[in-house]
């Protein structure tokens, strides 16, 4: 064990924290809500919204987050002139920018599933009921149909939270220094690839073990009037 | 039965006898290379593994009368793959340097080029210690170029890739204002391809050997050092015997050794 190696490299490593923290909490954050359209539309009657929201949560479940990243970075890459033309090469040329997109859409995409997933197993009596009670369409959502999807999706995106964690460790193949590319720097440097990466895997491990702590507390508030069942 | 017991115990008897009394050569004779990295060693559209160090490889072989067989490995696994024995021999453009000699045997180095920066021709970057702190540099993971930037220009903006042609696509969409290589690849992955018409190398020529080392040479385990000592042979024999000259002007039309 070369424990110098990794005390030298701390500062990098905390760097690669906060980027591997900001990617995923960022990505995640937008894509919560992305996703409320995105499966509003997949259980919509119109046409259009039906085909546009399938064909985009079927390409980005259905293809490796590497090859979406490739894509998205290298694609740019290539059509520097053209994205310069629409002003949007200010951004695409920044690996931060690529990164944060890719991870942003993948995780809007699986995060709709859950939206939706929760949406339809609402049992229609309670929906009935809140019709009932005189309210709006919009009244509906907000008061009723979205908290309670969210209390019967939360386990399932407490999942998708550690997943987009780990996943964000492949934006170091498009250069962006987070935990996973500070390791890779450091093991390789000094020839220490058993410590470099144990390092990295502790870290890992501390923010998805943070994180489902939180998840627990969160899904606690979300059932708590069945206080009596749940544990 | 029985008859076949013996004969397989004489098989092994012979084995261990000619390992261990004359240090064969492993047979075959496994060698790695990245196979990213042309016109050193590449992979071509149908699998085959080439390149002047490729080529290099086979002569030695043929030298030490070896069964020899490439693999590819990705750059930044290409040494702890030769700690783990994955392979026996890494001919890779593996620079000799101290701190890699601290972990594995080298053979002597087979070729030596300096190293430089490339820069788009009608851009003022200006190649100094002041001006690489004020621009976005590019290079491959886990180089000597890499630990130079790094020990040399910490500040500086440096973007590291898997492979050095990622370098350079960043290079040509304008992502990295320069990349740090090696001249001959500078030459072959970007100023003679169609696309490298706008680009020139800048600055001085760098080869300190605390980055650069003594030039490139075959990698191999600490314990296996017999390795090594093998393609040094071969390579003062190839050197001396014509071959090297020959390959080395097959693809690059120079003698790409360097000082004696």
């Amino acid at each position: 064990m070369n424990i110098n190696a990794i005390i030298e490299g701390l500062p990098r490593f905390i760097d690669g924290v906060i980027i591997t923290v900001t990617y995923a909490g960022g990505s995640l954050l937008i894509g919560f809500f992305m996703a409320i359209p995105v499966a509003l539309m997949r259980s919509s009657r119109n046409r259009f919204f039906y085909w546009f929201s399938t064909g985009y949560v079927t390409f980005f479940r259905g293809t490796p987050l590497l090859a979406q990243l490739f894509l998205v970075y290298y694609g740019a890459g290539q059509f520097h002139h053209e994205l310069d033309v629409i002003g949007l090469w200010d951004f695409f040329r920044e690996p931060w920018f690529c990164a944060i997109f890719t991870l942003t859409l993948n995780t809007t995409a699986y995060t709709s599933e859950i939206w939706r997933g929760g949406l339809q197993a609402i049992p229609k009596a309670e929906i009935e009921a809140a019709r009932a009670c005189g309210l709006s369409d919009f009244q509906l959502l907000r008061h009723i149909m979205f908290p309670r999807a969210l209390g019967i999706g939360w386990p399932a995106y407490t999942n998708e939270v550690v997943y987009q964690i780990q996943a964000t460790s492949l934006v170091s193949v498009i250069s962006v220094m987070d935990i996973t590319g500070v390791a890779r720097s450091i093991a390789s440097r000094d020839f220490v690839y058993y410590e470099a990466f144990l390092f990295a895997a502790a870290l890992y491990l501390l923010l998805v073990y943070g994180f489902i702590a939180f998840s627990r507390l969160v899904e606690k508030k979300l059932h708590r009037h069945l206080k009596d069942t749940t544990t | 039965m029985k008859n076949k017991f013996k004969y397989s115990v004489a098989i092994l008897a012979i084995g261990f006898s000619a390992n261990s009394y004359s240090q064969d050569l492993p047979d075959p004779l496994v060698i790695a290379t990245e196979g990213a990295y042309p016109p050193f060693n590449y992979v071509d559209a149908s699998g085959n593994v080439l390149g002047f160090e490729v080529d290099l490889a086979r002569a030695m072989c043929e030298e030490l009368k070896a069964n020899c067989q490439f693999v590819t490995q990705d750059w930044d696994g290409i040494i702890p793959g030769l700690l783990a024995r994955h392979y026996d021999a890494v001919v890779g453009s593996l620079y000799i340097t101290d701190e890699r000699k601290e972990r594995i045997a080298f053979s002597e180095k087979y070729y030596q080029t300096p190293t430089r920066f490339v820069v788009m021709s009608d851009s003022d970057v200006e190649i100094s210690d002041e001006g690489i702190s004020r621009i976005t540099i590019g290079t491959q993971r886990g180089t000597s170029f890499e630990r130079m930037m790094r020990d040399e220009h910490p500040d500086a903006d440096l973007r590291v890739y898997g492979s050095i042609d990622e370098a350079y696509q960043d290079l040509q969409s304008g992502r990295v204002d320069a990349v740090i290589d090696d001249v001959v690849s500078i030459n072959e992955n970007l100023l003679s391809q169609e696309h490298g018409g706008g680009y020139e190398m800048r600055g001085p020529e760098f080869s300190d050997p605390e980055w650069f080392g003594y030039g490139a040479g075959v990698g191999v385990h600490k314990d296996d050092k017999y390795i090594a000592d093998a393609f040094s042979e071969a390579i003062r024999t190839i050197r001396e015997n014509g071959t090297y000259e020959r390959i080395s002007n097959e693809w690059f039309g120079f003698d790409v050794y360097g000082e004696q």
